[in-house]
């Protein structure tokens, strides 16, 4: 890829609600008694992302996360947990197959209200190089769900 | 040291500021018309032909042998095999020396500093031998723990492997220290990593007095894909090939096969024969420039470099001191992840390494997933130290958000 010339994507990247989520991540910590569990690692970088979740019928109930990592990684767990929560396993289908198309660099992905906060994400598209660490977690996610339906 | 004209993706792209030649390094000119010379005008299958043209190709690969075993400090050229580079000659020796060496008891020492390249071939083998792998550690300031060496060479090693240079903290290790420690305590051999010296200083393989020595020529200004393996004579002769096929074999018979001479018998088919002569134009250029120049201009560097981050708050430098150390600086910053600021150096044009550097073990070791690694060489100068720096700070301004 070309070198990002702007400072704009720079900033379109490092957004405050990104940092802030890397600051101060929700639903970071272990579940008592979690109905399934997921580590992903990045191995090209050492990122790392471990997600505990409990069902609440078809439905995902609590999610928590502990890991490390770089801005992108963390701050994308943070948002998936919130996101998710109390979603039935097809919405959350659908929400992740919108996010990877906005990882893709789908422009009408990032105004998809369907997204929510994850669209603070869309400045990732930029950095392929990024890619993989704002999927992390929800790849964790993906394998959890994956093994769920057998 | 103004070298920077004689490579022309530098040349090319005037704002980049190119800090990762521990991961490959830029190419001069010369190495790419060496190159594209030979296809031009000495393309054959070397080997192979009675034709005067194969005959040159030939002759090509050969010279160039010559020419990077003396660059090497080898004296008998054809202990040094060709292969694509430090990987595959750790490879081969763990594969041809070990499958056809070690048994279940044996040990085998890898260091904490090795990268995966010297340290994975052994973990495999020893599981697949039933033998046990142990693992030197470090001291405090990132340098091999002799000490620990000590502990753990005994009559059951076999192996002592290590890198001459650490890719992830620069560190500088005592080969002649460790050589002397493996003999008295043991009829182990020594394989040296030496991806990350070759490039940087006079190795002088013989005088090491290492088994097994291997190198990569993409570090050292020549083409990707091609490196080598230099051997013990009485080792290399013993050993079973790596693998099989053409070029390698002195006779085929229905039911079995001899195997040709060294260096033959361990490059199994058409050899890279254009690598070898854009790697020979490479020792050449070092040598013009001079080995004891390449370091001393790089010692330069890094010390401006680690005196100008060691004024910045909040950066933490890893490994020995700068005169300990070769081409590297590892460091990190607060709470701003390597990854983070490698893209915000990458928007400045400065290209710097971040992550594990395939160095998990020493990570572990240093509690971290991750470092930042600014590398230096011949091409580099104080503005890509400047830049360096600006890059820092610049992500030190988007990471300075404080949530309300």
């Amino acid at each position: 890829m070309s070198r990002p010339e702007s400072a704009a994507e720079i900033a379109a990247l490092y957004q405050e609600m990104i940092l802030d989520h890397y600051r101060r991540p929700r639903n970071k910590g272990t579940l008592a008694n979690p109905d399934a569990t997921a580590e992903m690692r990045n191995p090209l970088c050492g990122d790392e992302i471990d997600l505990q979740v409990s069902f609440a019928g078809d439905k995902v109930g609590a999610l928590r996360f502990a890991g490390r990592g770089c801005s992108i990684s963390q701050a994308s767990a943070s948002m998936m947990t919130q996101i998710v929560e109390g979603k039935s396993t097809t919405e959350i289908d659908s929400i992740r197959t919108r996010f990877r198309e906005l990882m893709l660099g789908d422009v009408t992905a990032a105004t998809d209200t369907r997204l929510g906060a994850l669209r603070a994400l869309s400045g990732v598209a930029r950095f392929p190089a990024r890619v993989k660490c704002a999927l992390l977690a929800w790849n964790a996610l993906d394998s959890i769900l994956v093994n769920r339906r057998g | 040291m103004k070298l920077r004209t004689d490579f022309p993706l530098l040349v090319n792209d005037a704002r980049l500021h190119y800090l990762d030649s521990a991961a490959t390094s830029q190419k001069p000119r010369v190495v790419l018309d060496a190159m594209r010379d030979f296809y031009e005008t000495s393309n054959a299958n070397p080997h192979r032909g009675a034709y005067s043209l194969s005959v040159q190709a030939t002759e090509c690969y050969h010279r160039a042998r010559l020419d990077i075993a003396r660059f090497l400090g080898v004296a008998d050229a054809d202990t040094l095999i060709f292969t694509r580079g430090t990987t595959e000659a750790l490879n081969l020796v763990a594969a041809s020396w070990g499958r056809s060496s070690i048994g279940p008891g044996d040990e085998i020492v890898v260091t904490a500093l090795d990268h995966h390249a010297n340290f994975v071939p052994w973990q495999q083998l020893a599981i697949e031998k039933g033998a046990t792998v142990r693992i030197c550690e470090l001291t405090a300031d990132g340098k091999l723990d002799l000490d620990c060496m000590k502990q753990l060479v005994t009559s059951r090693t076999k192996v002592v492997a290590f890198n001459h240079v650490s890719n992830a903290l620069g560190t500088i290790n005592p080969v002649s220290d460790i050589v002397r420690l493996v003999r008295e305590r043991s009829s182990a051999i020594t394989v040296c990593d030496g991806a990350q010296s070759a490039p940087h200083f006079t190795v002088g393989v013989d005088g090491m007095e290492v088994d097994f020595y291997a190198f990569s020529g993409h570090k050292m200004l020549g083409p990707m894909g091609f490196g080598g393996l230099v051997g013990r004579r009485e080792l290399l002769e013993k050993m079973p090939p790596y693998q099989t096929g053409g070029d390698m074999i002195e006779f085929v018979h229905d039911d079995r096969s001899t195997w040709n001479v060294l260096p033959h018998k361990f490059e199994a088919g058409t050899p890279n024969a254009a690598g070898a002569v854009g790697l020979a134009a490479a020792v050449a250029y070092l040598e013009r420039i001079g080995m004891d120049r390449v370091l001393s201009h790089e010692r330069s560097l890094m010390a401006l470099a680690q005196a100008r981050l060691s004024e910045i708050e909040g950066l933490r430098i890893y490994g020995p001191p700068v005169g300990e150390r070769s081409g590297v600086v590892s460091f990190t910053l607060e709470d701003v992840h390597p990854h983070d600021l490698a893209t915000i150096l990458d928007g400045e044009g400065v290209c710097i390494r971040a992550g594990h550097h395939c160095a998990q073990p020493l990570m572990r070791r240093l509690n971290l997933t991750a470092t930042a690694r600014a590398s230096f060489y011949v091409y580099n100068d104080e503005e890509d130290v400047d830049a360096l720096l600006a890059g820092i700070m610049k992500a030190r301004d988007i990471f300075g958000y404080v949530p309300a």
